[in-house]
């Protein structure tokens, strides 16, 4: 039991996929001016990050070395396929912001990373729950990032106004910059730096 | 309508930029821009794939997943939820296929760009450049030149990364911030940079 704990929470923040693995950045980037479309992004990728683990688990005694990498990318590609047609019929205007994003879940390293690095060697149910706390970790930092860009540059949240903005007769003068996708930049930047000073040994490469 | 090539071109390499604007290629973008020699090698293969991948996938799309593209079977379905799939499949089939032929044609490009070929399979730039490509319903011809542009464009981006880079070495970074972390800053304001492009209109 204490196993399975620690292998669901060690990749939250110790071994968190963004900010100490260094995988899945793009999506992390571009997804993150609202808190919406961070938390369908998020959603998606817990869903095939710990799918495809458990199923690249399963059949990891049967499948030959040499083709592994065509095999797994199979069924991450057809897991995000179902991802994406899921978005599109239930959350259809997120599914436009969202873009190509979605369909880059495939090539996310997160996941074929993990398939290879954890899915390949350990059974179903350990692949299970390493996927699902990658997700997490990854959810986690697009959540951080998220909920800061769009309370600080619109002044709201989920589309709520939070703090009212001057444009609407308010007091809050928006930041502007956090709402440019390079401020996404800057932020990841300082977490990894707030997270090295604190947990120095996170920051070995 | 060579005016109009241009202007995608341009349009593709510095407002659209994949890796400024888009944020597309991160992971190989700050892991492999250490020194300036192996990103100008990377840059070069992305521009390659690209140029051959996002045409090639457009005529797949026009001619087999788009809906009413298999009219001539006289089969009325719409097989876009298959792109996926298949632009990957593509993607990974070329790049094997190309480090064949440099492999057997020019050896000596084939080791410049030694380990980065295989790996640009997995590189979101490829996939991605042929995702805008349906999204955006271009012809065969601006494929071709959004291809080329869009790789190029991201070439510039990791080169000049790489070249910022090389020369942080000799700057104090605080310890926490080395590494990783201010190179993130630098690719911040590097795209700050290229918004200037943006309000450009073409």
């Amino acid at each position: 039991m204490n196993k399975s704990l620690r292998i669901l929470s060690a990749p939250l923040i110790k071994e968190n996929p963004i900010i100490v693995q260094v995988l899945g950045i793009c999506s992390a980037l571009a997804v993150t001016s609202k808190l919406e479309t961070a938390i369908v992004m998020s959603l998606a990728v817990i869903f095939v990050t710990a799918f495809a683990n458990t199923a690249v688990s399963l059949i990891r005694r049967q499948v030959p070395g040499s083709i592994r990498i065509i095999v797994e990318m199979t069924i991450i590609a057809s897991l995000v396929i179902i991802a994406d047609q899921l978005i599109k019929a239930f959350a259809f205007s997120v599914s436009k912001q969202l873009s190509v994003y979605v369909g880059l879940i495939i090539t996310n390293c997160i996941i074929l990373g993990r398939t290879e690095a954890f899915g390949l060697k350990n059974a179903p149910l350990a692949s299970f729950l390493d996927g699902l706390g990658n997700g997490l970790g990854y959810s986690l930092i697009l959540l951080t990032v998220a909920s800061v860009r769009e309370l600080f540059g619109a002044g709201k949240l989920l589309g709520f106004t939070i703090l009212r903005a001057n444009t609407e007769g308010g007091w809050y003068v928006p930041n502007g910059l956090l709402v440019l996708p390079a401020s996404a930049f800057f932020l990841i930047g300082l977490i990894i730096w707030a997270l090295r000073t604190v947990k120095p040994e996170t920051g070995k490469e | 309508m060579l005016e109009h090539y241009l202007s995608l071109f341009i349009k593709a390499v510095f407002i659209e930029n994949m890796a400024l604007a888009f944020f597309l290629g991160m992971c190989t973008f700050l892991a492999v821009s250490k020194r300036l020699e192996t990103a100008v090698g990377l840059g070069i293969a992305v521009v390659v794939v690209q140029a051959i991948t996002v045409p090639v996938n457009n005529l797949i799309y026009r001619y087999l997943l788009a809906e009413g593209a298999l009219n001539w079977l006289g089969l009325d379905i719409d097989l876009t939820f298959l792109g996926l799939i298949t632009y990957i499949g593509v993607i990974a089939a070329l790049v094997q296929i190309l480090e064949m032929f440099l492999d057997k044609f020019v050896p000596k490009l084939y080791h410049a760009l030694g380990i980065f070929l295989p790996l640009i399979t997995v590189n979101c730039v490829i996939l991605a450049g042929s995702l805008f490509m349906v999204e955006r319903s271009y012809t065969f011809g601006e494929s071709i030149v959004f291809g080329i542009g869009s790789g190029a464009g991201w070439a510039l981006a990791i080169i000049a990364l790489a070249g910022i880079r090389e020369r942080l070495k000799y700057s104090n970074v605080p310890p926490g911030l080395r590494g990783l972390g201010i190179t993130f800053i630098t690719a911040g304001l590097m795209a700050m940079a290229f918004m200037l492009f943006s309000g450009i209109q073409l």
